[in-house]
């Protein structure tokens, strides 16, 4: 994609990415959200600081969570990743986007998908859903319209609908 | 906020790491979890030309617990640690330092061990490390040390380590069961680097302290032994609450406290004594963390 | 025009956002989504000094560079591009030196931009912009602006007379006879500093110029495309017919993506000049250093009572630090006008005197921010309120209740010029004390503060100048647009197309503007596309600022939906052969008195879209409709509300901690009282986080020591308390709606709240804070648990 400076080193990698394989040969530098976002075009990653602080471009890279910005995208060869958009595609969040949907638990979005991938660790973890816990969970992800509470109360309304 | 160009290396095994670090030097930075790392490259505070990553060693992937150590390989991510420490009582130290540690995304990913290699004085593990008096496993083309942690942490962001060297593990010993252990952070915000944090240990045999080791992060220019105050407990009743106060006056006064422009010497210093008060308050009565 | 119906229709029902279910798939279309083919990626060399002399700039190895197109200057860019200088006749004699999009000779503030790289990916650009050799000359710079008006002080601009931008002097009443026979006499200076909106999508722009049509398409992350593209016309020489700004998805904006910014500009002159895409991304340490900064101020204010504990006058002192230059368009000083003139107006008093020096500062520039200048006077205001109340030994709530203006008292234009009507002071107070359940939440401190902890309650009232008019710009010659238009036709298929010229960046006016389109017309919002933010498709008008939406943009979206409702039923009667008010639309069809079926709004629409020989002769129905709505009175809509804070102290360590929160306010007629009340915790989070956490801070040689956000810290999750929301609704009079500005309150009295509830703690060790953020230290030294002096 990118005419490189002559200090460039270039990398081949395979990665499953939403449950396809993908190859690509990209740039050492690259971190694994630039990645997704600029060159597969899975822009439903986001990026908010480039410094592991805000939890927007957190993906999921062979079952866990993590931050995009934080990880190389050659680190990723041979791993599984999942975005928002696969998480989405295979029915992962649906009860919790319907929660944050019924209770208007955002506002511009740009933190959403790094908010619900987060969540849906939490809840799949098994621990007790209380709202400290859920405040602690979601403690590395910022977002600046809802003052969490909204965010909050949708994830313990999903894991509510969870065990039902 | 893009990293400055690097080479890449991805070793399989030890030896190839090795003998890349032989190679490269100062030029290589190893790449473990990279959450600090990461961050350091994208703004360009850190141009390593080499990279190695060591994520793909198995070796370095391993936790090991026998009757006399945890060993937790260099690739041992936070929340592993954590997860096998909370399931074990004699542990109650580590899950409580390693709970504090940013947050679940950054758990994830990041080391314990690279927490311990980076040595930033704010960080949980290489107070935690030094509390548990563990050892460090070093290795190079050389040939491999076991440095003792005491021996480690040289100031900020420095090291006993050598630039063909590199951290394949770390181990703790298992502490007996007349330890105690307590552990407090005081930050701005869940999650964030400590203002002032405590790793405290006593070992109590007969209600007598005979052991103590309290250690500050946040605090000086490496993780902090609070050596009179400690001294001061050694052979009390740790129920004793004046000797806790006179301990707690001791790390207020004695520790070494470098400030931040944001944070002054005296707040820190006082944040030593109300930690250490706190702590030793809780390891009053048996169980701890 | 007919007022909506009051009985709960679609006006007032609390209805999730429909846009949202696409934000949750990850479905956004942010700018930085967004690309082109052989777009350049660019990277700004800024400067690393607060104030410099540039000699010389060397770019030749940067352009050597494998992978760079072009390194730009300013001398390039002013082929294409004008500079601007801020010009206001609101602010007469207003010195603001001209700005340009890269450095002319000098910088004034840390994070300029000097340079701009073009390569093909920003990172190669990065590599690139550290290869720009600049020689700077480092000068002086004016970083502690309480002393900037010393004689000798060093100048921000070394060819201005002084470092001040702009002096405010207004008084009302006999102050000085007031003071002079006052019982009780509070005062206090309080500090507060400097932070920023931190919207988490960054800044972002992708100028795109069609060498064939001439004409510039720009997808930007910003409130108001409209005005933009006004100012690209302009400062590019172009008509604006061929400025094209479409916003997408707006990743949260807070009144920081409402300015020109010279790096936004210099994109758009860099894709004019090359003829190529341009895409910037600012960056998370641009974004702290180069957005717009606000709120710097010391106010040291007095407060007279008299010997009936009645608030008599206020006597006010502010000095204001701008930064390098006042924004454009609108002018930095706007916040210093909105920190000083609501003091005291929730109260009757009868004089008042402020005076403001506005500072230049060789700092980033600052503007308006979230409920603008108001939590500085709500600050001030409810800090002095409480003194009194004290010093009086009465109860807070009750000393504010005495003195509130009344229903009876208003409408008034008060001694501070602010036009006050349609407020609701006493039943917000009323209702706040049901909520809290005032006296045993009050025995509940008492009792856990016998027990050794420290917990302080603390209150703000507000009033809150929303939805600006036509008067506040365009009085002082400053282009800002005050009346927004909805257009609207009948699809087809019965269903509506929309356009307005407000904006969405996820408070949810989309959502809001549709369920009045369909309360107006008589349908279902789900049947109503509406687009927003698109200088092609949407009307002009102001976008999104001073919380306007509902309060205009929705009068402009029931005006056309009545309209348009006229239309149809026209239609619909010369069809059926009935008169047509004898019709009515419901649910998508058209009714007649009693409510029967007699057309579908489809069957409607094919006939005269495809079968119009039908329609009697002289019948042209109009099934596009545009309504524009200007509001005619009251420079702005006034709102009112209190809010109430409990927080814990840590008395070892200083932490506060805001354990939970609650707000009260009337922001008129509510249109979604589910997206409202989000609006109202959002903004709370703000104010809570300027009391508690941020802070912009420089050095002494004004160097920003502020720019991660491990260093700017942020209230999350973590750290911010559940807050209850009530309302009172009195609709504004002025309007068919009656709505008015919500999306602000939560900041304006949020912080106010905060610093109360902590002062309330502190009093109980005979302590007190009047600077924010309360940081531990501050907290802690106030407390007397630290030396007063640091150590070297």
């Amino acid at each position: 994609m990118a005419d490189p400076g002559e200090d460039e080193s270039f990398r081949d990698i395979t990665v499953r990415v939403n449950g396809e394989s993908v190859r690509a040969r990209i740039p050492v530098r690259l971190s694994l959200v630039d990645w997704l976002r600029d060159h597969l075009g899975l822009t439903g990653s986001h990026v908010g600081c480039e410094h592991g602080v805000c939890g927007a471009c957190t993906v999921v890279v062979d079952g866990t969570c993590l931050r995009g910005c934080l990880m190389l995208a050659v680190q990723a060869d041979g791993a599984s990743v999942e975005t928002i958009e696969g998480a989405t595609q295979s029915g992962r969040l649906r009860a919790l986007q319907e929660a944050f949907y019924a209770r208007a638990a955002l506002q511009c979005g740009f933190c959403t998908p790094g908010m619900l991938l987060t969540a849906a660790e939490f809840l799949e973890g098994g621990e007790a859903p209380d709202r400290d816990a859920i405040r602690e969970a979601l403690s590395g992800n910022y977002c600046r319209c809802t003052g969490y509470e909204a965010i909050v109360d949708a994830v313990a309304a999903a894991a509510h609908s969870r065990e039902r | 906020m893009k990293p400055a160009p690097f080479a890449y290396h991805a070793p399989d095994s030890l030896d190839e790491a090795l003998a890349l670090l032989e190679a490269h030097g100062e030029d290589a930075q190893i790449l473990a979890g990279g959450q600090s790392l990461m961050p350091m490259l994208a703004l360009r505070m850190a141009a390593p030309a080499c990279l190695i990553d060591i994520n793909r060693i198995a070796s370095l992937r391993r936790l090991e617990e026998t009757d006399e150590a945890l060993r937790v390989g260099a690739c041992v991510r936070h929340a592993e640690l954590l997860r096998h420490a909370a399931s074990v009582p004699h542990w109650s130290l580590v899950a409580a330092c390693l709970r504090e540690v940013a947050h679940p995304g950054i758990r994830n990913r990041g080391t314990p061990c690279g927490s311990i290699a980076l040595a930033d004085p704010a960080a949980e593990a290489p107070a935690l490390a030094v509390a548990l008096d563990a050892s460090i496993h070093l290795a190079s083309r050389r040939g491999e040390r076991r440095i003792a942690v005491g021996d480690f942490f040289l100031g900020i962001y420095e090291t006993a380590r050598e630039a063909d060297e590199m951290i394949v593990a770390v181990s703790f010993p298992r502490p007996g069961a007349d330890w105690r252990f307590g552990f407090e952070e005081i930050a701005r915000r869940r999650g964030d680097y400590a203002l002032a944090g405590l790793c405290a240990g006593l070992k109590v045999v007969d209600g007598r302290i005979e052991q103590a080791r309290l250690v500050f992060f946040g605090v000086g220019d490496r993780p902090m032994r609070a050596d009179e105050a400690e001294a001061i407990l050694c052979g009390g009743d740790p129920a004793d609450a004046q000797l806790r106060a006179r301990a707690a006056e001791a790390a207020m006064a004695r520790i070494e406290v470098s400030g931040s422009a944001e944070y002054g010497v005296a707040y820190k210093r006082h944040l030593a004594g109300v930690l250490t008060g706190r702590v030793l308050a809780r390891l009053a009565e048996a169980g701890g963390a | 025009m007919t007022a909506p119906d009051p009985r709960p229709g679609e006006i007032g029902r609390p209805r999730p956002r429909a846009e949202s279910r696409r934000l949750l798939a990850g479905r956004g279309r942010y700018a930085s989504d967004e690309n082109r083919p052989g777009q350049l990626h660019a990277c700004f060399l800024r400067s690393p000094h607060a104030h410099a002399a540039i000699h010389r700039i060397d770019r030749e190895a940067a352009l050597a560079h494998p992978g760079v197109a072009a390194v730009l200057l300013w001398e390039d860019l002013a082929s294409v591009c004008k500079p601007w200088r801020t010009v206001s006749g609101a602010f007469p004699g207003l010195a603001s030196p001209t700005q340009y999009p890269l450095a002319s000779g000098r910088v004034a503030w840390q994070g300029e931009p000097v340079a701009l790289v073009l390569a093909h990916s920003r990172a190669v650009a990065e590599d690139a912009a550290e290869l720009v050799a600049v020689d700077y000359e480092p000068l002086p710079a004016q970083a502690d602006y309480r002393s900037a008006l010393e004689p000798d002080a060093v100048l921000a601009h070394p060819a201005m007379k002084d470092n001040i931008a702009w002096t405010m002097d207004v008084a009302a009443g006999d102050v000085d006879a007031a003071f002079a026979s006052a019982a009780l006499v509070v005062e206090d200076e309080i500090v507060f500093t400097r932070h920023t909106g931190v919207p988490l999508e960054p800044r972002t722009v992708l100028a795109a110029p069609d060498a064939a049509s001439g004409e510039l398409t720009v997808r930007i992350s910003h409130q108001m495309p409209h005005q933009l593209q006004l100012h690209l016309a302009e400062f590019l020489d172009m008509p604006m017919s061929a400025v094209k700004v479409s916003t997408g998805d707006v990743g949260g904006g807070f009144g920081i993506k409402m300015h020109v910014y010279p790096d936004e500009i210099a994109i758009c002159a860099a894709a004019r000049l090359l003829g190529r895409p341009v895409k910037f991304v600012a960056d998370r340490i641009e974004s702290m250093i180069a957005d717009v900064h606000a709120r710097e101020h010391v106010v040291r204010a007095r407060m007279a009572v008299d010997g009936e504990g009645m608030i008599t006058a206020f006597d006010i002192r502010d000095l204001h630090g701008l930064g390098a230059y006042s924004v454009y368009p609108r002018s930095s000083t706007m916040e210093t006008v909105m920190a000083l003139r609501p003091i005291g107006a929730a109260y009757r008093y009868g004089a008042w005197r402020a005076h403001a020096d506005v500072i230049l500062q060789n700092k980033a520039v600052t503007g308006q921010y979230r409920s603008v200048g108001h939590p500085i006077a709500t600050t001030v205001t409810e800090r002095l309120v409480d003194r009194a109340a004290r010093a009086l030994g009465r109860d807070p709530l009750a000393f504010r209740r005495a003195n509130y203006m009344r229903p009876q008292d208003m409408p008034v234009t008060n001694p501070a010029g602010l036009r006050l009507l349609d407020l609701s002071h006493e039943a917000c107070l009323d209702r706040l004390v049901e909520l809290i359940d005032y006296d045993a939440l009050k025995a509940e401190i008492e009792a856990e503060n016998a027990n050794g902890r420290l917990l302080g309650l603390g209150f703000a009232a507000f009033v809150e100048m929303t939805a600006s008019g036509t008067e506040a710009y365009g009085r002082a010659g400053v282009k800002v647009a005050a009346v927004d238009t909805v257009t609207l036709m009948l699809e087809p298929d019965g269903s509506l197309k929309a356009a307005a010229s407000v904006c969405e960046i996820g408070q949810g006016i989309s959502q809001g503007l549709r369920q009045i389109i369909a309360e107006g017309v008589g349908l279902s919002p789900d049947r109503i596309s509406l687009s927003l933010g698109d200088t092609a498709t949407s009307p002009h008008g102001g976008g999104a600022w001073a919380s306007r939406g509902a309060a205009i943009g929705g009068e402009a979206a029931w005006g056309a939906a009545r309209r348009l409702r006229e239309e149809i039923l026209a239609a619909a009667a010369a069809l059926l052969q009935c008169a047509p008010d004898t019709l009515d639309i419901a649910d998508g069809a058209i009714v007649d008195a009693a409510g029967r079926e007699r057309m579908g709004l489809r069957e409607l629409a094919e006939t005269v879209y495809f079968r119009g020989y039908e329609l009697p002769q002289g019948v042209q129905p109009q099934l596009s409709v545009a309504h524009s709505w200007r509001r005619e009175r009251d420079a702005a809509v006034p709102t009112n509300g209190i809010q109430a804070s409990l927080v814990e102290i840590d008395a070892e360590t200083g932490l506060v901690r805001c354990l939970k929160h609650w707000v009260v306010e009337d922001c008129g007629r509510i249109v979604n009282p589910l997206l409202v009340d989000e609006q109202i915790r959002g903004g709370v989070a703000q104010g809570i986080g300027a009391a508690l956490f941020e802070a912009c801070r420089y050095d002494g040689e004004g160097q920003f020591v502020t720019g991660t956000l491990a260093d700017y810290l942020l209230p999350m999750a973590g750290e911010m308390p559940d807050v209850v929301v009530a309302h009172v609704e009195t609709p504004y009079s002025g309007s068919v709606i009656g709505a008015k500005g919500a999306g602000e309150a939560g900041t304006c009295g949020a912080g106010a709240a905060v610093l109360n509830a902590i002062n309330d703690a502190l009093a109980r060790r005979g302590a007190s804070i009047s600077e924010t953020p309360a940081t531990p230290e501050l907290v802690l030294r106030a407390l007397g648990r630290l030396a007063p002096e640091a150590e070297p």
